[in-house]
């Protein structure tokens, strides 16, 4: 062991919407290339397959890029890199074309063309959808489609544990292939991360099982920053219980939020735009309802109603059938005849990897996009239905300038240091973490990572809570010197694979409130209730948070600002 | 404190040849799925139990598993939708086991490449030129199919496939006839004799199993009809006009 390693020109890691984009558009800039997918689980598992409303794209004569570009910056709250957001609306038709010509099933309007819904915070219909099941189909069509490039190859269930840089410039990544356990090197000229959020870290969370920040914590601990981590996304509308997301497209439809006196609370907040503002203002929204006393109380937690039974059976049934599935499976209601019960949780992490439009770290030979990276197009606030462009969009520019990367550089060595990283790498988890006997479960430590999260970086901040995070943080990074992996197994071990994805999580989790307790301002999804205003003439900048010391320290970048000059944000 | 039993069917190479039964108690409440109680155990009893999972909302198609002798998505099935308070769960039958609930799918990963699942076009348009028009009558066509998640629970279901792994089996053929189907593609003659020669459509006997385990509603008996309905006629042609129709 220790000795292994594989060679191509190309390491993706990730195999989900951003990272199969990145590699179809680096094979066919290139066809030559050798061209690796490393995920630690088949591609079509990748989470991008839970998205549901859609995806944004201007298509229609109604609609312009510029109307693209300010619904996204206002939703932003103005902390978007404009320059990012012009390059991403003007290619974002032509990704979802290219998608449809691959073969995406998308819903059809009369006409024959890709039909549109409305979205939050989206001025005009530009949401383009596949019923209620975008993620799902944009997934398995690009999966299905990169099938039939030979030189994309794919290591499937395989763990990427660091990245090896040597000498200023990324060689490759170590990875665990998980049916064996074994550890190996792949070595690649350039390496894409694309392994989208890290939602796990939070209690209540749509994210699945697989979202633990993985890619962030790898090209933090490489000396990149993490951009703008304060910025969370908590979306209106999860299942109690579940965290099961029941998607904004219902209120693309028409469907309205109500409390518990049958009211629609929203005109008290965003009355110009209801239940179709953005889902910042809409959680915050939802929770001031709940503390007034205007929720239901449930066994999971307070909640709103989310009424669709004025849409009629039909809408729901041909345009909404994902969320008729869910409510019916997972809390036993039919939404054509009664209101689904719903609150805000964990969804979407807008700070990431910092990234150019290009997808380019600063590290040479490292890139990063999807969700994973912070370029930034979503600011402070990502409105729906952008995330699915921008990993298509920056998924095939990464894949681009990766290979325009790869194409001048030479294969790297296996020799020292790469070689003695690898071994390091294999004595930190084969001899040190997984030969622990006494100590505390690893999910136990888990488990209260996510409870403090949960508890003191929600929806509402101030200086305490978020300094009680920074101190709880730490303790638990203490604590996992001490975790035990109770499973000894090399082939297929699970337990090993959740503790270093706890590794991992711990150190991203830790960005979060340093950056928040940092920015002493309110904007997009980060609220203060110390500092409930936005401060442009202080915090009109990114958080750049840099692991030093085991610490995270927090730096800030300009924001690009090119001809949408910050106003304030009133829907 | 109300309780089930969760029996799991084990295998740990390394530990021994053999399978072994183990039976967990864990907390019961109505809303459990079998995935809850499968997490439970891990958390709480025992950091070995194996299994794969993502998204707990029936989409990923990671947590199959046979729970009381039928293919289920764990995440998707419920404890009290089974009798009595001892749920028996085993890997998936019909595949080789990794690792307690984890089967080697790789079989599929290959036959999923031999069908060519994607558009096949005389020649590309550029995207500049807009979308390929597509009715939603011709959506129709193929919606159903396009609507598999790789579960493998037909597989599972499947008694064709259990006795000769090399039929291309259930999800395989839907796949392919989805893009049979789909107006957009011009692929059918270079897909046909894929699920015609290799020990394809002709081996199923439309036994349904696999129709009835799959949890998207997706009618894989149908598609491997259809197909044989289409292949035929094809057949015909090819004898009565071997060079095509103008």
């Amino acid at each position: 062991m220790g000795l292994e390693h594989h060679n191509h020109d190309i390491v993706i890691v990730g195999g989900g919407a951003a990272g199969i984009r990145a590699a179809i558009a680096a094979i066919e800039l290139e066809p030559k290339l050798d061209i690796a997918i490393v995920s630690k689980v088949y591609p079509m598992r990748s989470h991008t397959v839970s998205a549901e409303g859609g995806m944004a794209a201007v298509l229609r004569d109604y609609d312009s890029f510029d109307s693209h570009a300010y619904d996204t910056i206002k939703g932003s709250d103005f902390l978007a890199d404009q320059d990012a957001v012009e390059f991403f609306v003007k290619e974002a038709p032509r990704e979802a074309i290219q998608l449809e010509h691959w073969g995406c099933p998308f819903s059809r309007d009369p006409d024959g063309r890709i039909s549109s819904r409305a979205f939050g915070g989206m001025t005009v219909k530009r949401t383009l959808f596949a019923t209620d099941k975008i993620g799902f189909h944009l997934l398995h069509t690009l999966f299905q489609t990169s099938l039939k490039y030979e030189n994309i190859r794919r290591y499937d269930e395989w763990f990427v544990t660091s990245l090896l840089v040597d000498n200023g410039r990324v060689d490759g990544v170590t990875a665990i292939e998980i049916r064996t356990g074994e550890l190996v090197t792949i070595l690649g000229k350039a390496v894409i991360i694309a392994t989208g959020g890290c939602g796990r870290i939070f209690q209540f969370t749509t994210n699945g099982w697989i979202k633990t920040g993985d890619g962030m914590a790898l090209a933090y601990r490489a000396g990149v920053p993490l951009k703008d981590m304060e910025m969370v996304q908590y979306h209106p509308t999860l299942l109690p219980n579940t965290g099961i997301l029941i998607t904004e497209a219902a209120r693309g439809e028409g469907g309205h939020l109500l409390n518990k006196d049958g009211e629609r609370f929203l005109k008290r907040y965003v009355p110009g735009k209801m239940e179709l503002g953005p889902r910042d203002i809409l959680s915050r929204a939802e929770m001031s309802e709940i503390k007034a006393g205007r929720g239901f109380d449930g066994p999971y937690g307070s909640y709103v109603h989310l009424d669709l039974t004025h849409l009629g059976e039909e809408v729901i049934e041909t345009k909404l059938p994902f969320v008729k599935e869910l409510a019916d499976r997972y809390v036993g209601i039919d939404p054509a005849n009664e209101p689904i019960p719903v609150r805000p949780g964990q969804h979407y992490q807008m700070g990431g990897v910092h990234t150019d439009i290009h997808g380019f770290t600063g590290l040479p030979g490292l890139y990063a996009a999807g969700e994973v990276a912070c370029v930034s197009m979503n600011g402070a606030n990502r409105l729906g239905s952008n995330s699915l462009t921008e990993c298509l969009v920056f998924g095939a520019e990464a894949g681009r300038a990766a290979a325009q990367f790869a194409l001048k550089q030479k294969s790297p060595d296996f020799g020292n240091p790469v070689q003695g990283l690898a071994m390091s790498e294999e004595t930190r988890i084969f001899d040190q973490l997984l030969k622990h006997e006494t100590g505390e479960r690893v999910s136990t430590i888990r488990t209260d990572m996510q409870v403090a999260m949960e508890k003191h970086v929600g929806i509402f901040r101030d200086e305490n809570t978020l300094k009680e995070s920074c101190r709880e943080v730490g303790e638990l990074k203490q604590r996992l010197r001490n975790g035990i992996v109770e499973d000894k197994d090399h082939v297929y071990n699970t337990e090993l694979v959740a503790a270093l994805e706890l590794d991992f999580m711990l150190d991203v989790a830790e960005t979060i409130p340093y950056s928040a307790v940092a920015r002493q301002e309110s904007r997009g999804a980060h609220y203060r209730t110390d500092f409930t205003k936005r401060d442009d003439s202080r915090f009109l900048k990114h958080s750049m948070a840099y692991l030093n010391r085991g610490l995270p320290r927090i730096d800030y970048s300009p924001v690009t600002i090119t001809r949408w000059k910050p106003e304030e944000r009133v829907y | 404190m109300d309780t089930a039993t969760i029996r799991v069917t084990r295998y740990r190479p390394e530990k021994g040849p053999e399978p072994f039964f183990q039976e967990y108690k864990v907390p019961y409440r109505n809303d459990m799925v079998v995935l809850d109680a499968l997490n439970y155990i891990k958390a709480n009893l025992d950091g070995t139990l194996t299994y794969r999972w993502s998204c707990r909302m029936g989409v990923c198609g990671s947590c199959g598993a046979s729970v009381d002798g039928t293919p289920k998505l764990t995440c998707a099935s419920f404890l009290h939708e089974f009798k009595g308070r001892t749920i028996t769960i085993d890997p998936l039958p019909n595949f080789p086991v990794v690792k307690d609930l984890v089967v080697n799918m790789e079989d599929f990963m290959e036959k999923l490449v031999r069908i060519k699942p994607w558009i096949i076009r005389e020649k590309e348009t550029p995207p500049e030129q807009g979308e390929y028009k597509q009715s939603a009558e011709e959506l129709e066509r193929y919606q159903q199919f396009s609507s598999c998640i790789n579960c493998m629970l037909c597989y599972s279901a499947c008694p064709i496939y259990g006795l000769n792994e090399k039929f291309l089996g259930p999800a395989a053929t839907a796949l392919a006839y989805r893009y049979i189907e789909d107006s957009r593609d011009q692929g059918r003659n270079v897909r046909f004799p894929i699920v015609h020669e290799m020990e394809g459509v002709w081996e199923c006997t439309l036994v349904g199993e696999c129709s009835v385990v799959c949890p998207k509603g997706v009618d894989p008996m149908l598609a491997i009809q259809k197909t044989k309905i289409l292949g035929a006629t094809n057949a015909i042609r090819s004898i009565l006009m071997p060079r095509g129709g103008r």
